[in-house]
């Protein structure tokens, strides 16, 4: 036990963790402690460091508990990390859970009538009077809940050396605007850190120092960039329906919706958005506004796509595009709502019944969900189909700093499309008629005048002229071009990104997964064991994706699921190199991170 | 543009009746069904559609076929099972200058696409929508539907002992401001609902009892072409008078209601049951309960209330079509993405 609130890992010879380090804090949820959190993680970034911060939280509005934990990197490394150096337990119900499983030698900031510096010995404990701090800067008792978070953050930042400067700056940024409320926050967080400073003695273990490398970047989730992404790509029609981790995907179309998506003469609206029934409903309204000529859109998780399956199909076979976002969540059934995972791999590529297979983007970082989310678009409109944006909660709702968006200044692609004079001058047009040789049709929209382009859509057999058939020859072709038009797009859908290191050993990754990939790579390299790592970014498969499996003796494929649903991809796609692709797995709801990779990876080299 | 014989009358677009035909149909020979597509024909051509702006939705069954068999210059959609309201819904906003003529049936709107039916009804999405109603799944071979009437029986000998979904009251009670019920063996109704249906802004309900020559066409079933004759009792009779006809029509005055359309078109009915009102909401769903608990089919214009805004102008949209606007009014600038990166630093 410690007679002294807080002695110094480095008495024990420890070496000082500068900028690299994770925190871990318990609370309960509906208490107010996602604002005190990311005013500690804006604060850190503020500092000039790289920090990532991750909301671990129930399927619940208030009184269950919940975890968020920041992690702070000089090297970049933005993935969760198993250990914590930092713990904040301001939750009596969990506190001797979350201690019982600390590192040993972590700092622990708890609440003082917890007494948790009598379980064990090997933590560097700082009891905090939350209670007569809370009293003494709040005046309003039914605001003490709220404030007594605050005063956390006052103190974690005196302990791990934060500008005070930087974390008043940060309230005032969080709570953009609310006069009061953000007084009243600066003043708990100031009498936080004067506590600490004058009862706390240094401690060196943990530091924060500033540093520059958060310059000019951004702090955002991956929901919100997808949002921006269809903004500036120009969705016309959002079909939605809330579900965790998806609803802030529209939510926040909504908001900025709003602010520019007005006709800048009239002030009337450029875009419909309609939060529908059910999943179905909405999966509906994106297909036909599509066949319609608009640009739609939904957001949704995977047991929402399970409902919309049966559309998917129907866009599919009759052509009809539209983009549907998948932030994933633990399936199956309702799973955990509100944790992560990569478990909807198959479901996305092959949604629907009989012979499907759609176009995916997996997004691995900020800048991606903006720019797939814009491409997306286009890719629905040239190949007329549904698109796939998989992303997953991590992703989704997590915050990652990020570089700024760079505008996307390419035109909109908006495909084959017949106007009325292309369709007088056409000589023997067919819905279906492949004239181009790619498998890509040139279609018509309602509504045009002349006389020429109307035709009939259906869910049913069909012919070239879109006419009812159920004749085998009419059915293949129809089967075999859908496999042409899927072919073209491997030159459309974004290349892998390689990071290789001469290495015969593939890694293989896609989406939330790249971060731990990163690190667990370095990690690897730096014992001895370099690997060439591949991200993929896209179904189907392209050229570089070949090479890759080609030249490699190996490749793990790692994925945030148990059955090894990308892995089993691969194997379909090439079965001359099956025994190739070995799982490297992660599912239990929370992010992956680089020691499960380097672990699996080891026994599996045996080394 | 006409491909019928010169001596074929035209409407005011200089347009014939076969210019508003489909494809040949493939129901059973006698299908009340063929009547109301006849019916489609001949309102769309007599109120003069521009076919071009026509988009026809429908899910899956006997009925669903049908949008293929009118209108060969609209846009046609046959979608998946109780599903049109959705596609129907996504079109108008996509272009919502579109005219929307769902055709759906008792299976496909009153089990599986319940839900559908009634949030487009809520929403008023602009649309014509068309229940075929026979009682039976003709499509899987006669099986009851959920607008069965209790004691009604299959060829089988079964017996529905279940009470059936009313659509009409169900789209009143949501809020529907055009709601008929009609018979396909009375052309003469249909034809001036249909009309009438043209002329509205909003979710239009009718439902058409449509009886199933092949499965539910028996004594003993309520559906058949003989029952539902001797138990149709027309409530009214209807004339429509187009916004471009209205000075030039006598109306004679006394019994006669006259209700407006936003564009200046007319309905007007003389009453056959004096103590019917089509605009009294709540009087109009008393009505009809009542007559249904004594196995009677009130047909007509059941309710009436032109004013209510569409989805289409709830949502305050621009006046062109969303899908055809340029990219020069959808993508936000430079500058705006500069700003919404500098609020996230």
């Amino acid at each position: 036990m410690n007679a002294t609130p807080v002695a110094s890992p480095q008495a024990q010879g420890a070496k000082t963790r500068i900028n690299d380090f994770s925190i871990q804090v318990a609370t309960v949820n509906g208490s107010g402690s996602q604002t005190a959190n990311m005013v500690l993680l804006r604060a850190i970034f503020q500092m000039g460091v790289f920090v990532s911060g991750k909301n671990l939280f129930p399927s619940n509005i208030a009184g269950l508990p919940t975890w968020f934990t920041i992690r702070a990197s000089a090297k970049g490394y933005v993935a969760r990390k198993a250990s914590n150096e930092l713990l904040i337990l301001m939750n009596a119900e969990t506190a001797k859970d979350d201690i019982a499983s600390a590192d040993p030698g972590a700092l622990v900031i708890y609440d003082e009538p917890l007494q948790l510096d009598r379980i064990r010995e090997d933590l560097h404990c700082i009891p905090v009077p939350f209670q007569k701090l809370v009293t003494a800067s709040c005046p309003e008792p039914k605001l003490h809940k709220l404030v007594k978070n605050m005063i956390y953050v006052g103190v974690a930042s005196r302990v791990l050396g934060v500008d005070m400067e930087e974390v008043r700056k940060a309230i005032a940024k969080q709570l953009k605007g609310k006069a009061k409320a953000i007084e009243m926050n600066q003043t708990a967080a100031t009498a936080g850190y004067d506590w600490a400073m004058e009862h706390l003695e240094d401690q060196l273990g943990v530091r924060v120092v500033r540093d520059n490398k958060t310059d000019g970047l951004i702090i955002i989730d991956g929901n919100e960039a997808c949002a921006l992404g269809a903004l500036f790509a120009g969705c016309t029609v959002v079909g939605w329906y809330p579900i965790t981790p998806a609803s802030t995907l529209v939510e926040t179309f909504i908001e900025y919706a709003e602010e520019h998506r007005k006709d800048p003469v009239t002030g009337k609206a450029t875009v419909a958005i309609v939060q529908m029934e059910d999943e179905l409903a909405s999966a509906g309204v994106v297909l036909s506004a599509g066949w319609a000529g608009a640009r739609s859109m939904t957001s949704t998780s995977g047991p929402g796509v399970s409902l919309m399956s049966e559309f998917i199909g129907l866009g599919y076979f009759v052509e009809a595009p539209g983009v549907f976002f998948n932030v994933a969540r633990t399936g199956p059934s309702t799973g955990l709502p509100t944790r992560t995972q990569q478990s909807d791999v198959e479901l996305c590529a092959k949604c629907s019944h009989g012979d499907t297979r759609h176009i995916n983007l997996y997004p691995g970082n900020m800048e991606e969900c903006f720019q797939f989310a814009y491409d997306a678009f286009d890719l629905a409109e040239r190949f007329q189909t549904p698109i796939f944006v998989v992303t997953d909660l991590d992703l989704g709702m997590q915050n990652w700093s990020s570089k700024p968006f760079a505008y996307p200044d390419k035109p909109y692609d908006r495909g084959k499309v017949l106007n009325q004079q292309q369709l007088a001058e056409a000589k023997d047009w067919g819905r279906y008629k492949d004239v181009d040789g790619d498998g890509i049709c040139y279609r018509t929209l309602p509504g045009t005048a002349g006389g020429k382009g109307a035709y009939f859509t259906r869910g049913s057999g069909h012919n070239a002229y879109a006419l009812y058939s159920e004749k085998p020859e009419d059915y293949i072709e129809v089967m075999e071009r859908l496999n042409r038009k899927y072919e073209t797009s491997k030159t459309y859908v974004p290349a892998p990104v390689i990071r290789p290191m001469g290495s015969s050993i593939g890694v293989l990754a896609f989406g939330s997964s790249d971060p731990a990939v990163i690190e667990a790579q370095d990690i690897l390299a730096e014992s001895g064991l370099p690997t060439d790592y591949l991200r993929l970014r896209a179904l189907p498969f392209t050229a570089e994706v070949d090479a890759f499996v080609t030249e490699k003796r190996v490749v793990y494929v790692v994925e945030q699921n148990r059955d090894g649903q990308m892995a089993n991809l691969f194997r379909e796609a090439y079965p001359e190199h099956g025994t190739k692709f070995k799982s490297v797995l992660h599912y239990n709801g929370h992010a992956i991170d680089a020691s499960t990779i380097v672990d699996q990876i080891n026994a599996f080299e045996q080394r | 543009m006409s491909t019928a014989a010169p001596s074929a009358p035209t409407n005011r677009l200089g347009l014939t009746k076969q210019d508003y035909v489909g494809s040949k149909s493939t129901l059973c020979a006698g299908c009340g069904h063929d009547a109301i597509t006849t019916q489609i024909i001949n309102a769309a051509f007599e109120s003069g559609i521009e076919g071009y702006q026509v988009a026809k939705f429908s899910g899956i069954g006997c009925s669903s076929k049908t949008p293929a068999y009118f209108i060969n210059q609209g846009w046609g959609f046959n979608s998946v099972h109780g599903r049109m309201p959705a596609m129907a819904t996504g079109a108008c906003l996509a272009n919502k200058q579109l005219i929307n003529i769902g055709v759906s049936g008792d299976g496909d709107s009153m089990s599986i696409g319940t839900g559908q039916f009634v949030h487009a009804v809520r929403r008023n999405v602009p649309m014509i929508y068309i229940i075929e109603d026979n009682g039976v799944y003709g499509l899987t071979k006669g099986q009851f539907s959920a607008t069965a009437d209790k004691g009604s029986s299959l060829k089988s000998g079964a017996i529905n002992e279940l009470p059936p979904i009313d659509p009409c009251t169900l789209a009143i009670e949501l809020g529907c401001g055009f709601v008929a019920r009609c018979f396909s063996g009375n052309p003469k109704q249909l034809g001036a609902i249909l009309k009438s249906a043209f002329a509205y802004r909003g979710t239009v309900v009718l439902d058409i009892i449509s009886p199933c020559v092949t499965f539910n066409n028996h004594d003993a079933s309520t559906r058949s072409y003989k029952h539902v004759k001797d138990h149709d009792f027309p409530l009214h009779d209807l004339g429509f008078i187009q916004y471009s006809e209205v000075e030039d029509v006598d109306i004679a005055a006394g019994q006669t209601e006259l209700v407006t359309f936003p564009d200046g078109s007319k309905v007007a009915i003389k009453a056959i049951r004096e103590d019917y009102d089509p605009t009294d909401r709540w009087g109009a769903m008393r009505t009809i309960h009542e007559s249904m608990e004594k196995g009677e089919f009130l047909t007509g214009l059941l309710y009436i209330n032109p004013s209510q805004p569409p989805l289409t102008d709830l949502l305050d949209l621009v006046d062109e079509p969303l899908a055809t606007l340029p990219e020069s009014l959808l993508k936000p600038s430079r500058e705006v993405l500069a700003e919404i990166m500098a609020s996230l630093t």
